[in-house]
């Protein structure tokens, strides 16, 4: 049997967090891109639009995201459809992901005055244009702080998808744990990594959230 | 023929009935004062001629054009009528120049040097020249004011609306802005005006509108309509408003 130094779980662990990263990553930037067309829809004037897209982002808000990764990885299974678990994990976080995006993105547009609509309408600019050059660079501003701060949301949430046997951090660590008895010691350090991923991003957040408060007030 | 023309507009919010019937013909270059009291509906008759609201009985004319509150008339409908708002509703992340700048470029589709010395004319043209590319953040209010009036301006419009323009000013900027409405009443501009400025309206205006619950109460002649008013609602409106008849 062979003996695992202190280095052979460090390495080991890094090697995961490859996966977790990249995971992280695949989320976050299909998250993002879902969200485009689900904030369309939201901001269009057909009610049933936007019923659906509340529907849609209530039902994955007010699920655990364990159930999505099962429904992702079992539930497509069942329709004959074989996924394997980076591709139920990958999927189920991105609709995740644009669940909540789909929210703050949306409620930044809404939180801008009415009247700047209205400015744009009164001047001929179409919806699209209005969107784009008018609404767009004011609400990114107040979008980028809880966008950046909901990223930790998705690093942490990856470590379910251990569950549905995607090696990802977590598993790794729960596959040397089982090798060293060591779970203290093992956990300990893939807790650490989640901290060293998820921590600058959270203070990244709070400086950005402040940088552009302080920018409103002027 | 009038430049616009209303014709029976009915309007409701649900159950309350806001205009009640309104008939109303505006001339090119004349400059109509619509008063009243909150609530008499002259804000919504304003957002109805230039298709921010709709309504439901009634025609309102404009050239040949009927005007609706369809999104896809919006654009047709910006090029003949400019709209200024009580809450200026400038964009904040654009400079002066660029707030100016912005619907002759995407809407009109003029080239940018060209746009830019549109945007620069107009500016000056309110007396913002040196003012160009400062945000809206750093100009005051009767500034601000003045550059909605410019953008406003720079589509060229035929009629210009100014919803209670100066309500947001401190006291002391709004000559400033009434100066701007004064100089374009001088150069022939159609204009109506929603304002609370009587002596203003009463003497840049050719005509005056007094809406009462939902109707168009009383109209006449500027100076003749304050010296007789003929019905008892204008007489207690004029009487409670202050400082009226001071100069």
């Amino acid at each position: 049997m062979t003996t695992f130094t202190d280095w052979d779980i460090v390495r080991n662990l890094l090697l995961a967090a490859r996966w977790t990263l990249l995971l992280s990553l695949a989320a976050f930037i299909g998250g993002g891109v879902l969200t485009i067309p689900l904030m369309l829809m939201r901001l269009s004037r057909r009610r049933w639009l936007k019923l659906g897209i509340r529907a849609y982002s209530n039902l994955f808000q007010g699920t655990p995201l364990l159930m999505q990764l099962f429904l992702a990885f079992f539930g497509l299974a069942l329709f004959g459809i074989d996924v394997s678990p980076w591709l139920a994990a990958a999927l189920a976080l991105t609709l995740f992901t644009s669940a909540f995006l789909v929210d703050i993105w949306c409620g930044s547009i809404d939180a801008l005055p009415k009247g700047q609509w209205e400015a744009s309408r009164c001047l001929g600019l179409g919806f699209g244009q209005t969107l784009l050059r008018v609404m767009a660079p004011q609400a990114i501003r107040i979008a980028i702080a809880p966008t950046v701060g909901f990223s930790v949301q998705v690093i942490k949430g990856t470590a379910l998808a251990s569950i549905i046997g995607f090696i990802e951090l977590t598993k790794a660590g729960a596959m040397l744990t089982n090798v060293t008895f060591q779970p203290f010691k093992v956990f300990g350090l893939v807790a650490l990594g989640y901290f060293l991923m998820c921590y600058p991003l959270s203070h990244f957040s709070h400086y950005l959230e402040k940088k552009f408060h302080a920018t409103d007030n002027h | 023929m009038p430049l616009i023309t209303i014709n029976r507009v009915q309007k409701y919010y649900g159950q309350n009935h806001v205009l009640k019937g309104i008939d109303l013909d505006i001339d090119q270059g004349e400059v109509v004062s619509i008063i009243g009291r909150s609530g008499s509906g002259k804000s919504t008759l304003l957002r109805c001629i230039n298709g921010l609201e709709g309504y439901q009985e009634g025609s309102i004319k404009l050239g040949g054009m009927t005007v609706t509150n369809r999104e896809s008339q919006a654009r047709e409908i910006s090029r003949s009528i400019g709209m200024v708002f009580q809450s200026f509703n400038l964009f904040p992340h654009m400079t002066a120049l660029q707030n100016v700048m912005l619907a002759p470029r995407r809407v009109l589709g003029i080239k940018a040097a060209e746009c830019r010395e549109l945007a620069e004319l107009m500016l000056n043209k309110v007396g913002l020249g040196d003012r160009l590319d400062y945000y809206p953040a750093n100009l005051s209010g009767g500034q601000q004011q003045r550059v909605a009036i410019a953008r406003a301006l720079a589509m060229d419009p035929k009629v210009l609306l100014c919803d209670e323009i100066t309500s947001a000013l401190d006291p002391e900027l709004v000559g400033e802005v009434l100066k701007v409405l004064e100089k374009l009443a001088a150069e022939g501009m159609t204009l109506i005006l929603v304002t609370h400025e009587m002596n203003f309206a009463r003497d840049i205006g050719d005509r005056i509108v007094f809406m009462h619950q939902g109707k168009i109460w009383e109209q006449g002649e500027s100076h003749q309509l304050f010296a007789q008013p003929q019905t008892a609602e204008l007489k207690q409106f004029i009487a409670s408003v202050r400082g009226l008849g001071d100069n």
